[in-house]
């Protein structure tokens, strides 16, 4: 029976049938017939004070559930404020579909009221982008985006749809087969490869598993531990990877990069093999490119072929998805060595259990001195068991926070890596909850973040979605400020929120949250439980940190990572 | 995207192909990122087929227009000397004359060289379009059939 539907219910009806169950949206002229067909919808739709707020909502909600995350916006104002959550989700690879209004058809390029070019403001921020100018496309693009989403290298889509288009009717048809000649992503890595790997392997004496974010976008944690253990590979875990295997496994050395772990940052200096996997050799990891592991041949797995070869050459190059290429290197690994015969290489892990001995993550809290942030981090492990989900802001905050919380599971960690948006914690963690309503959300979030997105937290208030946000208030733009002190001489150039932060208690409860603050060590625990006490709207702490706080180890930018600068006693 | 990944190009030219689905875009860029270049284009979803043609590789073409100072005096000789690049005029004006000349890239700037002293005052490219010479060709690998 043909059914005859407007261009928005055939919208509202395609997301349906993608299995949309939240939406993160703002309405407004160009998108409003979309919201008509919405109201009477079973997605639910969460209204949010910032189209920035909805798209990273959106991220979160897909870093959380592995699900696609959904985004609504209107037309010009509505779109471009959507463009920084998109570029981050792009950075992240984070599945994501965005909905925009757009002006009617025969009003595009007119400068009519609230029209921009969405589609070319859109195109560099986005895995893929569409302007609809037919109706009859609209089943179909809709399935193409998300299909595009979640497939290969995930990454934000966005569907720019005229008014006119959603006004229009057409008569509904289910979506056909996908059709995407220009788009093939690779799943089984190559055969030759994957042998040419585990021989690299077996011979090697100094290997390092260098996994990334891409471990967690194709849910292969479980099956990257099982292959470290086969191989028996120290493994570390890049800002997006953190949680592809659990920090308390044997193997795990943790974070490496500018603001990593000695051991972990070492192990890949001095390694004679990285088995790279679904992680790019971005700059925060590599420092100075030259200087890079200079000893170590290259395992590159990645689904995205363009990643391979871009920074570093890899002698054996593998394009395929994460998981599907692990189970290669299992089977294949399985059949080479027998079960138990993993290669010990114990002077390489004696080594490495020196370093981390050493050298560990360490910090000092003195009970009568300020709080230091890490000592809530731990604070708040110690109490939960790690049962959280922990997201960040950027700054000096996000980094304690890889380092300090152990991640035992995939999806527990949410932090916005290639773009560093401040801002990105408490709109990520509404949508992380949005998501996982039965899991504890946290966010660790830095006072200078806060005040970028904190009117997120009437949306949070309102629809009672009840996260908890941690602000390590240090009255400063801190990682800047450490910038500025370890190379601009002290000159702290408009990093300084003394006296100017306002009342964060104040703003948590004008926003409908409880709101708590914590001035001194013995307050941290107390109030942690009181925090995690209340379920029935938003919690904000203010925990009053050390303004002098410094983020360590650090390896300069563009510095070899060599040189690992492990406290200010190394800055002289 | 290639401004985006800092690619430079020399040159691009669109136009449709016998598939009225698909149109082919010919891109001039030299450069160590020849590999980043292919692999970010495949990246684009829109992105089809991307073919590398090195030098020698291919059938290259380019059209241009140029308008050339020719005084009544200078006129005659500087028609023989187009006729030799079978350069077309193709407007005729007081003081000058503009040519059409179409051929590979190398064909075309002798043409500017040749025209240089008498003065050239407007000039104007297509951009090179390519198609990879059929292997089994019977001009041999490196040589247009008409290489002028
Ligand atoms: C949108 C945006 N603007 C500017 C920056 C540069 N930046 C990086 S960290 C930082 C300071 C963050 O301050 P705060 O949120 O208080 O965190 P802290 O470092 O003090 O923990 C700034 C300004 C950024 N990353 N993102
Ligand atoms: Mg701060």
């Amino acid at each position: 029976m043909s059914e005859t539907l407007t261009g928005a219910e055939a919208l509202i009806r395609a997301l349906e049938h993608e299995g949309v169950d939240v939406i993160f949206g703002m309405p407004g002229g160009a998108i409003l017939p979309a919201y008509d067909p919405l109201y009477d919808s079973p997605i639910r739709h969460v209204l949010v004070r910032h189209e920035q707020g909805s798209g990273h909502m959106a991220s979160g909600y897909a870093h959380a559930t592995g699900r696609v995350g959904v985004c609504v916006a209107t037309s010009g104002p509505g779109a471009t404020n959507l463009i920084t959550a998109l570029q981050d989700a792009y950075m992240d690879s984070i599945p994501v579909v965005a909905i925009t209004g757009q002006v009617a058809r025969t009003s595009i390029g007119m400068d009519a009221f609230q029209e921009a070019h969405t589609w070319g403001i859109s195109m560099p921020v986005t895995k893929h982008n569409y302007l609809i100018t037919d109706i009859e496309e609209i089943p179909d693009v809709i399935r193409e985006a998300f299909h595009l989403a979640a497939t290969g290298r995930p990454g934000p889509v966005l569907v720019d749809i005229p008014k006119d288009v959603l006004n229009d009717t057409l008569v509904w048809h289910r979506p056909g087969e996908i059709n995407l000649p220009g788009y093939k992503p690779s799943v089984k890595g190559h055969p030759k490869q994957v042998q040419a790997a585990v021989d690299m392997i077996h011979a090697s004496q100094r290997p390092v598993l260098y996994a990334g974010g891409g471990i967690i976008r194709a849910n292969a944690a479980d099956r990257l531990r099982r292959f470290a253990e086969l191989a028996n590979l120290p493994t570390v875990t890049t800002l997006m990877g953190r949680g592809a295997i659990p920090d308390s496994h044997p193997l795990a050395l943790g974070m490496p990069g500018m603001h990593g772990n000695y051991t972990a940052i070492t192990a890949m200096q001095k390694a004679d093999l990285l088995v790279t996997i679904g992680a790019r050799f971005d700059d925060r990891v590599t420092g100075k490119v030259d200087a890079f592991a200079p000893e170590a041949k290259i395992i590159h797995v990645d689904v995205d072929p363009a990643e391979i070869g871009k920074v570093r050459n890899a002698e054996v190059p593998i394009v395929g998805d994460a998981a599907a290429v692990l189970e290669q290197l299992i089977f294949a690994m399985e059949h080479f060595l027998g079960p138990d015969e993993a290669p010990a290489r114990e002077d390489w892990r004696n080594t490495l259990a020196d370093w981390q001995r050493t050298h560990p993550l360490a910090y000092d809290q003195d009970p009568d001195g300020p709080i230091l942030q890490q000592y809530v981090i731990q604070e708040l492990h110690r109490i939960t068991e790690g049962n959280a989900t922990v997201v960040a802001g950027v700054g000096q905050h996000q980094m304690w926070a890889s380092q300090f919380w152990g991640f035992e599971r995939p999806r527990t960690w949410i932090n916005s890596g290639g773009l560093g948006t401040m801002g990105y914690a408490i709109p990520a963690a509404i949508g992380a909850k949005a998501g996982m309503p039965d899991d504890l959300v946290v966010a660790f979030d830095g006072d200078g973040c806060f005040q970028m997105t904190m009117q997120e937290l009437v949306t949070a208030s309102v629809e009672k979605i009840n996260v908890k946000i941690f602000v390590l208030n240090n009255a400063w733009l801190g990682m800047v400020k450490q910038w500025q002190k370890l190379f601009y001489n002290e000159r702290y150039s408009a990093t300084d929120l003394t006296g100017h932060t306002p009342d964060f208690v104040g703003l948590a409860e004008a926003m409908g949250c409880a709101g708590f603050r914590a001035e001194r060590p013995d307050e941290v625990a107390p109030i942690i439980e009181k925090a995690l006490a209340i379920n029935d709207r938003p919690v904000v702490v203010d925990f009053v940190c050390d303004p002098e706080a410094m983020v360590f180890p650090m390896v300069p930018a563009g510095g070899s990572n060599d040189i690992v600068i492990m406290g200010p006693e190394d800055l002289t | 995207m290639f401004a985006r990944r800092g690619f430079n190009i020399h040159s691009l030219a669109v136009g449709p192909t016998v598939d009225p689905q698909l149109s082919r875009m010919t891109v001039v860029a030299d450069g160590p990122e020849m590999e980043q270049i292919i692999k970010q284009l495949y990246k684009l979803v829109n992105t089809v087929k991307v073919t590398e043609h090195r030098p020698g590789d291919a059938v290259e073409r380019e059209i241009m227009l140029v308008r050339i100072n020719a005084d009544s005096k200078r006129r005659g000789e500087i028609l023989d000397a187009a006729g030799i690049f079978s350069a077309q005029a193709v407007d005729v004006g007081k003081a000058t004359i503009t040519f059409e000349v179409a051929g590979d890239p190398g064909h075309l700037n002798d043409f500017l060289e040749l025209m240089r002293p008498y003065g050239i005052v407007d000039l104007v490219k297509s951009g090179r379009i390519a198609l990879a010479r059929d292997p089994k060709s019977r001009n041999g690998r490196q040589a247009d059939l008409r290489s002028a």
